[in-house]
């Protein structure tokens, strides 16, 4: 009986993730427009000095809008993971969190399923990317070259990485009091994350231009998700980039766990009742 | 009827809870119960720990000191299932505006772990009985305070809950409005047989058949029929029971 209710229950939480994303076209389209915007104007400036010799994955040399398409497809994830912090924030805000949280389901299986229905909603984002980016080589746009394997192998990389960056903002939601205090998260964890790693330039090529930088790229979970999708896209599997990015899943999720617990948690010991 | 005269399980039984926020105490050694078939008023000036005792009782909180069973069933013992025979209307509103009635419904549904055909012969059912149907596909953001309170109530009432609780559920509503859902959720007690628990400030909500518990610096300070407890005030009515209660319970403390 509890299997059927908790495959009902996760039904509802997709059904309503869904149902606010379509609703919420602007999500949708700035979902797509950002990382088109990054991919047509930041590479098309680029391109010309950052061509990059051939090195893992890549078997040969590849112009600088190849490079950049991984780190696009993790963007989209990364935003969309801290939009599901920011929509649990403001579900709390508006009390529809605590309809979720007394359901009679366990604590770790509702915010799970929550998690669950954000990485699906990242997928449907980063599949209209990759379908648009697919439309520009064959119109000849540009040269994306992407081997169509690599649409397919690079879903358990997207999932990993969707999981990884849905929990890390889940935990951090759990520490943010107000909406309004999601401006930090965007200064504090959006922009350090994305741009100290390996999203827009080689690790090699950051390597050369300054070691401290490098070593903070190498500490920063976002650059192993990035590489993870690089080599999946390429039908390739990077086993130090799971590793990490399934561990660094599998804490987020355990803290935001510990945080939403109704005896231990941080929501308990800010002294304000739900 | 006298609470020893009950055979049957309470919907909810609250035994020697206590909540502290670090230093401070929120409750102190709270114990009542709650019967099937009864409205039980929960009255308590801002600041008594109605909110937190509300809390512990969704389990959106969770306390060591104590034991809190619905139906029977103990969160320390059978943990979030105990939620089930549960249904809540919170004081700020809990649905989601940019959906419709129906999608708000059949959410919740699902996260009770309604089958679909079920879920949607309640919804009608619980809709209708507060003349609410004809506007189930409108968004709730369309609706006033009023109806989006009545949608809140049908589903706190869609899987059928033993126990009710409505957290001062008229806060904002014309006195028309607040009428028709005193006299419904008085309704639903009686011939349904729930056991509603209904925390408030408004006196007149409070009939004379109800139950009465007073809540005062985390304490329970008075637990019965509203006979009974103006009786033992020998106060005239609940307003002046009230009053009378609160101000004797800070002459004792001093």
């Amino acid at each position: 009986m509890m299997n059927i209710h908790m495959g009902r229950a996760l039904y509802g939480i997709l059904y309503r993730e869904f149902l606010r994303f379509f609703q919420q076209r602007a999500r949708f389209l700035s979902a797509l427009v950002r990382p088109l915007i990054w991919l047509l104007v930041f590479s098309a400036g680029w391109r010309q000095t950052q061509g990059l010799a051939p090195y893992p994955p890549y078997a040969t040399y590849i112009p600088y809008e190849i490079y950049m398409i991984p780190g696009l497809c993790a963007m989209i994830q990364l935003f969309n993971g801290m939009q599901s912090s920011l929509s649990m924030i403001y579900d709390r805000e508006m009390g529809s969190m605590r309809v979720l949280l007394t359901t009679p389901l366990p604590r770790w299986f509702i915010l799970a399923s929550r998690l669950l229905a954000g990485v699906a909603v990242s997928l449907l984002q980063v599949y209209a990317f990759l379908g648009i980016a697919f439309l520009f080589t064959y119109f000849e746009v540009l040269d994306l070259d992407i081997p169509l394997i690599g649409y397919l192998t690079v879903l358990p990389a997207l999932i990993i990485s969707g999981f990884m960056l849905g929990a890390l903002g889940m935990a951090l939601s759990s520490t943010i009091k107000q909406l309004e205090n999601f401006a930090g998260v965007m200064n504090f964890v959006i922009f350090p994350m994305f741009f100290i790693s390996s999203a827009l330039f080689p690790l090699w090529r950051i390597k050369d231009l300054s070691y401290t930088f490098y070593q903070f790229c190498l500490y920063n979970p976002f650059t192993y998700a990035v590489e993870l999708i690089r080599f999946a896209l390429h039908g390739q599997f990077y086993l130090n980039g799971a590793i990490v990015v399934g561990l660094t899943a599998l804490i987020s999720l355990g803290l935001a766990i510990y945080a939403y617990d109704p005896a231990r948690g941080i929501q308990a010991k800010s002294g304000k009742p739900g | 009827m006298n609470a020893s005269d009950k055979t049957e399980t309470p919907a909810i039984s609250i035994e020697g809870v206590s909540y502290n926020y670090g230093a401070r105490k929120a409750l102190d050694d709270v114990s009542f119960k709650v019967w099937p078939g009864a409205f039980t008023a929960l009255l308590g000036a801002n600041g008594a720990g109605k909110s937190t005792l509300l809390s512990l009782i969704t389990r959106l909180f969770d306390t060591g000191v104590g034991k809190i069973s619905i139906d029977g069933k103990s969160f320390k013992e059978d943990g979030a299932k105990a939620l089930g025979p549960l249904g809540v209307v919170f004081q700020q509103t809990t649905l989601d505006l940019d959906l419709s009635v129906r999608q708000n419904l059949k959410y919740f549904s699902r996260l009770r772990g309604m089958s679909s055909k079920f879920a949607n012969q309640r919804i009608d059912e619980t809709l209708s009985s507060l003349e609410m149907l004809e506007r189930i596909d409108e968004r709730v953001r369309d609706l006033n305070g009023g109806h989006r309170r009545r949608v809140e109530i049908a589903r706190a009432m869609l899987h059928k809950p033993k126990l009710l609780l409505l957290d001062e559920p008229t806060v904002g509503l014309d006195i028309h409005t607040r009428g028709v859902i005193v006299d419904h959720i008085h309704k639903l007690a009686k011939e349904e047989n729930i056991a509603v628990l209904w925390t408030t400030h408004l006196m007149d909500e409070i009939w004379d058949e109800d139950n009465l518990i007073v809540l005062d610096k985390g304490r329970i300070i008075e637990d019965g029929s509203v006979k009974d407890v103006l009786g033992r005030v020998g106060a005239p009515d609940i307003t002046s029971a009230f009053e009378s209660l609160i101000h004797g319970e800070e002459e004792r403390l001093r």
